[in-house]
């Protein structure tokens, strides 16, 4: 765009970069405050007042059992969900990216009903479909609903990432003498795994953090967010505030990596 | 049998697709929701198990046109089938729930027999938490387009080659617990806490008091307080929708409404914003809807006086073990928002919404 001239235009100009500065500075309030008092030595039971600079929390994060416990659950739960609905879901995205056929814009709109209905109708209605199975709810129901809401998520996500895939490539491929599912692994899996493990990262994220379709189908299980929600009314100990900033910094780290991974594959498919 | 599908198959692939299709995640939402019981049930799994053997069967021996017009409704299959069940069987079993009466406060059965008393008592009693929960949710949706749009609008049109990083800098809070963010307001906008030492130092409450957003000096517990939560925490859900929409507008166009003697305003309003609509509708659906059906906030940052429908359906459904009721509430709340969307997309709609 062209530079504004007036003088007008250039104070306007600033007073908004910095309406945009302030509202990504609003962003990061809490999680600057989360990692802060990770550091923080409280006094009794919750973790909320400054009192004193200390690495013990980072040292031993694994302290208290229980909340262990409840981290490794959703590691599990995560872990299992993901990777079913990582199959689902990008099998439904290569579908929808790939062919033209009939029933597609309906299906689609199928897809995209589970991402617009809110996470308590969702809970609670998959909920009432267990009661009337009479089906006790724990592990496998909550990975079964972490399931059924990532594979929207996952499906829309992954045909956004190869929309604007080549798939004459295939043709060629064929064309050459491949067999359709030689094709398959060698010439287009490569080119769309890193838009599946970006969804996939990300659907590992939502399954991790979930807590009100969780709340409804976990019965006696203890999740990670089950176990602060459970415990806050008693304690918020600082290993919390620690987990969470192991789990903001490991995302972190793999989300540079994934940009750094995919500007190699685009530097290198130019060259 | 094989050979006859086969054949029927070769000449119109993509019906038999389709109808297998949507016939096996007809008949296994029938099952899930036990409308079809005990030999019917037996029978609909055989048809399903059948449909996927046709399929399988088509797919190996058919030609690779026949192939080519069968393998989309091949991949979509086990994910559909898996939303048939888990989530659109879900749905009437919770409408049949809702229809049903509990024998007595602590039965775990309940006897459906058309009662619409549960949707009576949603009515009566949960009013407000229903008007809060869409009062609520509406002024957070606005303050997020308020906060949101000229945040993704200097990282599209302003960015430069930082676009990336900045997008990634939105999207990072958002890998750290959401209960835990949302305790970390609650602890900074508590008595004690950062924020309401500094509004006290800069003598500022009394303003804060008379536009509503604090209570006898108190940050915590109050609508303001449950309204800022929402906000932040369905900020990303607008921001990211209006950058995708404002990225995409050609620079050209603005260049070429300023050559034509349109002043930046007029070319922003005329040009701009028109083309970045798409995204703010979507984005309002992103935050509204879960803004809408969201307890975390008002159990967190709220008071008993600031309970939304989400507070009222959780209390009944997991607490009060009053399961008929809890599933009207959550039906009627999933009605008003269908319609809701309904008539927004005639007013806004789009169609890539996704």
């Amino acid at each position: 765009m062209s530079a504004p001239s007036s003088r007008g235009g250039r104070v306007a100009r600033f007073a908004l970069n910095a309406y945009a500065g302030l509202a990504l500075l609003y962003l990061f309030v809490p999680i600057v405050w989360i990692v802060v008092f990770s550091f923080n030595k409280p006094k009794g039971n919750y973790n909320v007042a400054w009192q004193q600079f200390t690495l013990e929390n980072w040292k031993n994060p694994f302290s208290d059992e229980s909340l262990t416990n409840a981290f490794v659950e959703s590691l599990k739960i995560a872990a299992i969900s993901t990777v079913i609905a990582t199959v689902l879901g990008s099998m439904i995205a290569i579908a929808l990216a790939r062919y033209k056929f009939r029933g597609s814009g309906g299906l689609n709109f199928f897809l995209v009903l589970p991402l617009t209905t809110p996470e308590i109708v969702l809970g609670s209605s998959l909920a009432t479909l267990f009661l009337d199975w009479n089906v006790t709810r724990g592990f496998t129901t909550v990975v079964i609903a972490h399931i059924m809401f990532q594979v929207s998520f996952v499906a829309l996500t992954v045909r956004a990432r190869v929309r604007g895939f080549d798939w004459t490539l295939e043709q060629a491929a064929q064309d050459l003498g491949a067999t359709p599912v030689r094709t398959f692994w060698k010439v287009t899996f490569p080119l769309i795994l890193p838009g599946i493990l970006a969804a996939a990262l990300l659907s590992f994220a939502l399954s991790l953090d979930d807590f009100i379709i969780t709340l409804f189908n976990a019965g006696s299980l203890v999740t990670f967010p089950l176990y602060i929600n459970g415990s806050f009314r008693v304690k918020f100990p600082p290993e919390v505030n620690v987990l969470a900033s192991a789990i903001l910094f490991v995302s972190v780290a793999l989300m540079l990596m994934g940009t750094l991974w995919g500007a190699r594959g685009r530097r290198k498919s130019t060259a | 049998m094989s050979s006859a599908v086969v054949r029927w198959g070769v000449r119109r692939p993509e019906m038999l697709g389709l109808g297998a299709l949507l016939l096996a995640g007809g008949l296994l939402a029938a099952v899930g929701t036990r409308l079809l019981t005990g030999p019917l049930a037996v029978l609909a799994l055989g048809t399903v198990f059948a449909s996927i053997v046709a399929l399988v069967v088509v797919a190996t021996m058919g030609t690779p046109e026949t192939r080519r017009k069968i393998a989309p409704y091949g991949l979509l299959k086990p994910g559909m089938l898996w939303l048939a069940l888990f989530y659109l069987a879900p749905l009437f079993t919770l409408l049949r729930l809702s229809l049903s009466t509990l024998p007595s406060r602590f039965a775990v059965e309940a006897n459906f027999d058309w009662n619409f008393d549960n949707y009576v008592t949603a009515f009566t009693d949960f009013g407000p938490q229903f008007q809060r929960a869409f009062m609520y949710s509406g002024i957070a949706t606005i303050l997020t387009i308020a906060i949101g749009y000229p945040l993704a609008y200097v990282i599209a049109f302003r960015g430069g080659k930082f676009r990336n990083l900045l997008l990634g800098l939105v999207v990072i809070p958002f890998f750290t617990s959401y209960l835990i963010r949302t305790i970390a307001w609650r602890s900074i906008l508590s008595d004690n806490g950062i924020a309401t030492g500094m509004i006290g130092k800069f003598r500022l409450t009394w303003m804060l008091e008379t536009m509503g957003m604090m209570d006898n000096g108190r940050l915590i517990n109050t609508p303001a307080a449950v309204i800022f939560g929402l906000t932040y925490n369905f900020l990303p859900f607008m921001i990211l929708p209006i950058y995708v929409s404002l990225e995409k507008v050609d620079v050209r166009l603005v260049d070429a409404a300023k050559d034509l003697y349109s002043t930046s305003t007029s070319a922003f309003r005329k040009v701009v914003v028109p083309l970045s609509l798409p995204g703010v509708f979507a984005g309002t659906l992103l935050t509204f809807i879960p803004a809408a059906g969201d307890f975390v906030n008002a159990l967190y940052l709220g008071s008993p006086n600031t309970t939304m429908i989400g507070n009222s359906i959780q209390d009944q459904f997991l607490v009060q073990n009053n399961v008929p009721l809890a599933s009207a509430m959550s039906f009627v709340l999933m009605l008003i928002i269908t319609v809701f969307v309904i008539i927004y997309s005639r007013f806004f709609g789009t169609e890539d919404l996704a």
